[in-house]
């Protein structure tokens, strides 16, 4: 249903067997499939993790953690059950790539798993899909069962003696579960609530054991490294950014969509260029590079290429590849109240700060929007929000704190305009855009 | 094994194999509850007790953990649920259009339920659509590039489908 | 753990390796503020209040989830701190109802004391806050949402602490709730730890709420008069119009035995002293066979009176005596030497609910637990009782041992009792296997049809180190014996024998038994005694409880003084039997005892008076008058009056005035008794020097620890109100096993205590709330 969308400068890794009916396991095997699984088998741990160490394929989940430096956490010798987990919970707002790679490539998520497992011996790993991606589920479970029937599931998989389980299944809606702890509360059975760290899942992780947790892009791309060899991989992206990413370019686009481009590709020209510009010509506003919970880019402040360490000196985050694009139409005071209602929605409600500052940044954020406002209700905002973070128990926090302070602090003429009952100056240009969607 | 359940014979099977498939029988917990909810339209306090009484925990744990989380109901929805994004990504491209759409032409509110039972409607956080903007999901079906045209396509697709 | 050392706003300290920096902090006078850090139970990190400085730690870090470090350096108190803190309850008070001043909590609330210290006084927020009714979710537990600021204890002690798992957190973010565990009320041990726990006034208890503020209050420490675990309870006082009335009952301040906790009983169960059929009047049976309401001096007067035609007539073994299980030691011990004294007969007993002669018979010197030794014992043998139900301070205990200590339970039980879920190892035997079990441990295999079970349970208890064996009712006489000797193989092993009542120990330490005097000693050979007590006791031993109602009946009995007792309905003696026996009755309310009695005198509860309790691990603690009943007189004092009455020497019984007594000039009285006026007249009138009260507790104290050397603890400490453990060690007793076995569980639950538990109406309406639920569940 969902599909990826190509240009000339897209290099074609993780998605080179999407459209390739590589859902079925025979086709996935005639396109090289497994093979990297069997190379891992023959590596042995510590290759495979100097390998993904060499490839300096960084964790596409938000955080961009080195992920051979994750593995190599994971204690050799261990009294407890080691496990992966694969984060497929992809809630963050303008990221839906993910889901891209379960649907037309599933396979190589099982064999990301079988590698990573093979890696930390572990002998079980867990598909964690959010509970909205219920039709991926079935595809993923129909591609467990052919990965067992052909034995490289279950007991003495490829013949190597060992075994190895992988279990598929969704969440029930819950944004917070894709925070690392929270996911593995949630697979326990529990409230999404994040857990106490140290220890870290790595020491201490589902069910008390060792447990590598990897965002579902990161997972599959390790066979892909496998298959051309860490050096390769790394030459394609940047310093300490190696290969490519999907990008999810939404927003105000002629041409939105999910595109495989390489680490560090330049923002300006992936939105002008890549994404087909502006439609109607009209001008550009703003970017949230990265998913709802980066801080926003101004239009001179693009000219970066997209990786970890630039989009983080430009003041914001690569995140989990969600590129929104925001045209001069958009009232930035909106789209803060939008972004918070999202968080306050989603909340777990553990922490003070996050439960409670996210509901008051959402009042406060109305109140504004709707014109009843004080200037130091503007001041208050940013008071909140900038109290909220670094203090909360998780990071979710810290992701409704981040845009929110960005956008007082870069839009505060357009936060002004709303105040003492002048309201949203924005609803005409509103109501034009749309007419033109 | 249980005997007496209030779930379909299939369903039930598929629990008894569920609880063996993890370390823990607990964490076959909220699968368990939306599967659950598939089946009987939303977590009746005997879908409650029973799941309860599977896993081994106490009915107040159950409802704990189901309050949780968002796609998880105690009330009945319609036979087709409509779920429209208004997140970011949905908003700029008419999300809440869509939305408002939805409202006049089911003549429901967020979160209604049509007198018929045929569908219901709520506004909801991103769905992973954002490429594909404006987006909704009915049921567990995914409807992208949304406009006031296609949606009504899509509703009048459903009303024909429950027709036959 | 080895120590390490930091260092704390410029001080160096140091703490055992891995100590939690807010518990380091506490252990040196740093107060670290905090809402949902609760020592011993697990943690949150939830309210971000603890937060603090690490050096070279980009973030703030929590102090209740970081262990102390070598070398770290810690900031505690900072601007930046302070603002973080301020923050945090700016975010609590935005939607907080602020109703303060009718709140429970007002004055003792952990918000009202932050917002003090961190000031977040200026509201920034304009919206109106959401508002939600109060709910009652049981007799028991309000809850007041608006008022919760979610710090998570009262799930936490009502799950890991109580084992009751009542609590919930519902919904998610903003819309986060505690919920009870049957939507819309609660079903559960009723405990109020929850309510104790809170830090503000969200959970508020049925019997306090909008009650009192906490300054009207005045509060003393003493001990709970239901079960024998003599937990320690802190009663708020304050005046009423006829007296001083209990409006609280807690242990906020974890001193005494039992820490912070408190049962329903020991919390809420005090209602009884103000049920409106306490007696307040003495009685009089008239002519008509009807009571008449009379002035103590004639009802005094009048019982004297006849007790003692009756003794010169007849003599003292016409005359019988039963003493109570919850009156003071004092009051036990001025019982028995009234009766072998002055009424001269050995015809006294008591409702005996544990067969604590064969227990010190057994014990031979061995050491006994305290109930302070199972919060960290090593490992615990429980045979028999049902410690949930009948024990729940012990229950207490046992719990934390095992959370917090990995405590080793052992437990064999006829019943499925809920300790079973505590223990390492349950062994589920016949209803009359106990004596068998003891014999099976004990080596003999053929006792038992040694299952693996009962073999794997012996074996283990054989590996242990140190054990402490707890055994209930079901265990008499010789049995008591076998398991003494059993366990006494193993390298340290303390013991408890588990009886019902507040002080039923004391009753029996205090020799309110036909065959033996205080401390055991056999009536036959009263050496010691008779000389304290100059000239000669009765060296018969004297008719038991029994054997008393049956002489009565017989019209061989022909007196009865009953104190604070109801041996009719616990007996189920019956009424026409006693029509002939002249029966003197003290008590609170006129139970089926006195209800047959010829006068009736109203007693004082113990949360009325002073003097001393052991409970049933030998715990010896203070009691202290806290509430004040007008019409009431205490058992002590009236005991005295009814000697005097009866033309005893006074000084004789109660070792008062001038000439080298050491007791206290009880201070320890209480402060609102208002006695002193009432025994300066009486004194006064009868010519005797004010100097120390014969109606001081005291004073009698002394001699009982005189007489009984168990009872030689430090004085000192016990007046400090400490909790001295008896030396029972010291006593010396030949074996009891053979005597007639007239122990009588009282089989109380936790929402039942004897006649007492009928008076409480906060007991009675939680059976009532709970009594659908039970019915429905079978
Ligand atoms: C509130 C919150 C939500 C998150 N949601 C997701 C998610 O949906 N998918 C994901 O892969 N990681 C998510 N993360 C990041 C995970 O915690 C974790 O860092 C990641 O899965 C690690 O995988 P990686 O190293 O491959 O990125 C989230 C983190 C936070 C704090
Ligand atoms: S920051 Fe606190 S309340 Fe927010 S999601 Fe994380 S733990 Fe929950
Ligand atoms: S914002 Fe609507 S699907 Fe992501």
């Amino acid at each position: 249903m969902a599909t990826l969308t190509t240009h000339p400068d897209c290099v074609p890794l993780i998605s080179y067997r999407f459209g390739k009916g590589a859902t079925s396991i025979d086709r996935y095997i005639e396109l090289e499939g497994y093979e990297s699984a069997r190379k891992a088998l023959a590596m042995g741990p510590d290759a495979i993790i100097n390998e993904v160490k060499a490839s300096n394929l960084r964790g596409r989940g938000g955080a961009g953690f080195p992920t051979g430096l994750k593995w190599s956490f994971v204690p050799k010798q261990s009294a407890k059950p080691k496990y992966v987990l694969v984060n497929g919970d992809e809630s963050e707002p303008g990221t839906c790539k993910d889901r891209l790679i379960f649907e037309h490539d599933p396979h190589s998520v099982i064999e990301g798993v079988i590698i990573a497992g093979l890696a930390i011996q572990a002998k079980m790993g867990f598909i964690y899909l959010r509970g909205e991606y219920r039709y991926l589920l079935k595809i993923m479970e129909r591609a467990v069962e052919e990965a067992y029937a052909k034995g490289f599931l279950g007991k003495n998989i490829f013949g190597s003696g060992i075994d190895f389980d992988i279990v598929t299944q969704t969440g029930a809606g819950a944004y917070e579960v894709g925070e690392e702890s929270a996911l593995m509360e949630s697979l326990e059975g529990k409230r999404g609530v994040p857990r106490i760290r140290p220890p870290f899942p790595a020491v201490v992780g589902l069910y008390g054991g060792p447990t590598i947790i990897n965002n579902a892009e990161t997972i599959a791309t390790v066979p892909h490294i496998l298959r051309i060899g860490a050096a390769e991989y790394a030459k394609i992206g940047t310093e300490r950014n190696g290969g490519t990413r999907l990008f999810c370019l939404s927003g105000h686009l002629n041409r939105p969509g999910v595109y495989e481009l390489p680490m560090g590709y330049n923002l300006k020209k992936m939105i002008y260029e890549v994404g087909g510009g502006i439609p109607g010509g009209r001008k550009l506003k703003a970017v949230v590079p990265g998913g709802s919970s980066t801080p926003v880019l101004l239009p001179e402040e693009i000219d970066i290429g997209m990786d970890f360490d630039q989009v983080g000196k430009a003041g914001s985050m690569l995140g989990s590849g969600g590129v929104v694009v925001l045209d001069e139409t958009v009232c930035m005071v909106e789209f803060a109240l939008r972004t918070m209602k999202f968080y306050q929605h989603e909340s777990c409600g553990w922490c003070i700060p996050c439960r409670e500052g996210t509901d008051w940044l959402k009042k406060s954020l109305t109140r504004l929007h709707a014109g009843g406002a004080v200037d130091k209700d503007i001041d208050n905002i940013r008071y909140l929000a900038e109290n909220m973070l670094g203090r909360t128990f998780c990071p979710l926090g810290d992701a409704a704190a981040m845009p929110t302070i960005g956008f007082v602090k870069k839009f505060r003429k357009e936060f002004e305009d709303h105040l003492e009952g002048r309201g949203c100056p924005y609803h005409h240009a509103r109501e034009e855009r749309v007419a033109l969607v | 094994m249980q005997t007496n359940t209030i779930f379909s014979p299939e369903l039930a099977a598929r629990f008894d194999r569920l609880v063996t498939l993890y370390p823990v029988k607990r964490s076959a917990l909220v699968p368990m509850l939306l599967y659950a909810q598939d089946e009987v339209g939303y977590l009746t306090d005997a879908v409650v007790a029973e799941v309860a009484e599977r896993i081994g925990i106490s009915e107040l744990d159950v409802r704990n953990v189901v309050s949780y989380y968002s796609l998880l109901r105690t009330k009945p929805a319609g036979k087709y649920h409509v779920q429209v994004c208004t997140n970011i990504c949905c908003m700029l491209r008419g999300g809440n259009e869509i939305l408002e759409h939805c409202k006049e032409t089911l003549g429901i509110p967020n979160k209604g339920v049509t007198p018929d039972g045929m569908f219901s409607l709520e506004e909801v956080e991103c769905i992973g659509a954002c490429s594909w903007a404006p987006a909704a999901q009915v049921n567990y079906d995914f409807h992208e590039n949304l406009t006031a045209e296609s949606i009504d396509k899509v509703l009048a697709d459903y009303r024909a489908k429950a027709g036959k | 753990m080895a120590d390490v050392t930091f260092t704390v706003d410029g001080k160096k300290l140091t703490a055992p390796a891995g100590t939690l920096l807010i518990e380091a902090c506490r252990a040196h006078g740093i107060e670290i503020p905090a809402f949902c850090y609760y020592p011993g139970l697990s943690l949150q990190a939830a309210c971000r209040m603890c937060v603090v400085r690490l050096e070279k730690v980009p973030k703030l870090q929590t102090a209740c989830t970081t262990p102390v470090a070598e070398g770290m350096v810690v900031t505690t108190e900072s601007p930046e701190i302070a603002q973080a803190r301020k923050a945090t309850i700016e975010l609590l008070l935005g939607n907080h109802p602020l109703d303060c001043p009718v709140c429970d909590a007002g004055g003792e609330c952990e918000l009202q004391d932050m917002t003090f210290k961190y000031g977040a006084a200026e509201s920034k927020f304009v919206e109106i806050k959401q508002h939600r009714e109060e709910q009652q979710w049981s007799p028991v537990v309000y809850f007041d949402r608006p008022r919760c600021i979610l710090c998570y204890r009262c799930v936490r002690v009502c799950g890991e602490g109580m084992d009751v798992w009542a609590l919930g957190i519902q919904n998610r973010g903003s819309g986060a709730v505690i919920a009870p565990n049957k939507q819309d009320h609660l079903e559960c041990e009723e405990c109020g730890m929850c309510i104790d726990i809170c830090p503000v006034g969200a959970l508020t208890s049925g019997t306090y709420r909008y009650k009192t503020r906490p300054w009207e209050m005045s509060h003393v420490g003493t001990v709970c008069t239901h079960c024998g675990d003599g937990c320690k309870t802190t009663l708020g006082v304050r005046r009423s119009n006829d007296g001083m009335e209990i409006v609280r009952g807690d242990n906020r301040d974890k001193s005494g035995i039992n820490g912070d906790f408190l049962c329903i009983k020991g919390r809420y169960g005090f209602d009884f002293a103000n049920h409106a059929d306490r007696l307040t009047q003495p009685l009089i049976r008239q002519a008509d066979g009807k009571f008449k309401p009379v002035a103590w001096e004639e009802a005094i007067e009048y019982a004297g009176k006849r007790l003692r035609e009756i003794r010169d007539a007849k003599g003292g073994s016409a005359i019988g005596v039963i003493g109570s299980n919850r009156t003071t030691n004092e009051e036990s011990y001025l019982l028995q030497k009234f009766a072998r004294t002055v009424l001269h007969t050995n015809n006294v007993d008591h409702h005996r609910t544990a067969d604590y002669p064969a227990f010190a018979a057994a014990m031979k010197g061995r050491e006994e637990a305290s109930l302070r030794d199972f919060g960290t014992a090593k490992a615990v043998l429980l045979l028999g009782g049902d410690p949930t139900e009948q024990h729940p301070g012990l229950a207490w205990q046992i719990r934390t041992g095992v959370r917090l200590h990995g405590t080793r339970l052992y437990a064999a039980n006829h019943e499925l009792i809920k300790m079973r879920r505590q223990a390492t190892s349950f062994l589920q035997i016949g209803e009359g296997d106990y004596a068998a079990l003891i014999a099976y441990l004990a080596g003999d295999n053929s006792a038992l049809d040694g299952n693996g079970k009962a073999s794997a349970f012996r074996d283990a208890i054989r590996q242990e180190e140190s054990l402490l064996v707890v055994f209930g009712s079901e265990f008499r006489g010789g049995e008591m014996d076998a398991i003494v000797r059993f366990a006494s193989s193993l390298p340290h092993a303390k013991f408890t024998c588990l009886g019902d009542y507040v002080n039923s120990r004391g009753a029996a330490d205090m020799g309110l038994y036909p065959d033996y005097l205080p401390g055991y000693v056999p009536v036959t050979a009263s050496g010691s005694f008779a000389e304290e007590y100059g000239g000669t006791l009765p060296q018969k031993p004297g008719l038991d409880l029994v054997q008393m109602f049956d002489g009565a009946a017989r019209g061989e009995i022909q007196a009865m003084y009953i104190v604070g007792s109801n041996p009719v309905s616990r007996y189920g003696i019956d009424p026409a039997s006693l029509r002939d026996t002249f029966i003197v009755a003290q008590d609170l309310f006129l139970t089926e005892t006195a209800q047959l009695a010829s006068v009736v005198f109203p007693a004082a509860d113990l949360y009325e008076k002073s003097g001393t309790v052991t409970s049933t691990f030998g715990d010896l603690q203070l009691v202290r008058k806290a509430a004040d009943k007008a019409g009431t007189r205490t058992d002590f004092e009236l005991i005295v009056r009814l000697a005097a009455a009866m033309g005893a020497e006074v000084k004789k019984l109660v070792p008062f005035g001038p000439g080298g007594v050491r007791a206290d000039f009880g201070q320890a009285r209480g402060a609102q008794s208002g006695e002193a006026d009432r025994h300066g007249v009486w004194l006064a009138a009868h010519h005797l020097e004010p100097k120390l009260s014969p109606f001081d507790p005291y004073a009698i104290f002394d001699e009982i620890q005189r007489l009984i050397p168990a009872y030689d603890i430090s004085r000192l400490d016990l007046m400090a109100g400490n909790d001295q453990h008896v030396r029972s060690g010291l006593v010396q007793i030949r074996n009891a096993g053979e005597r007639r076995d007239l122990v009588l569980p009282s089989n109380d639950t936790l929402f039942t205590s004897g006649t007492l538990g009928r008076y409480s109406t906060m007991l009675h309406s939680v059976l009532e709330a709970r009594e659908p639920a039970e019915t429905a569940a079978d």
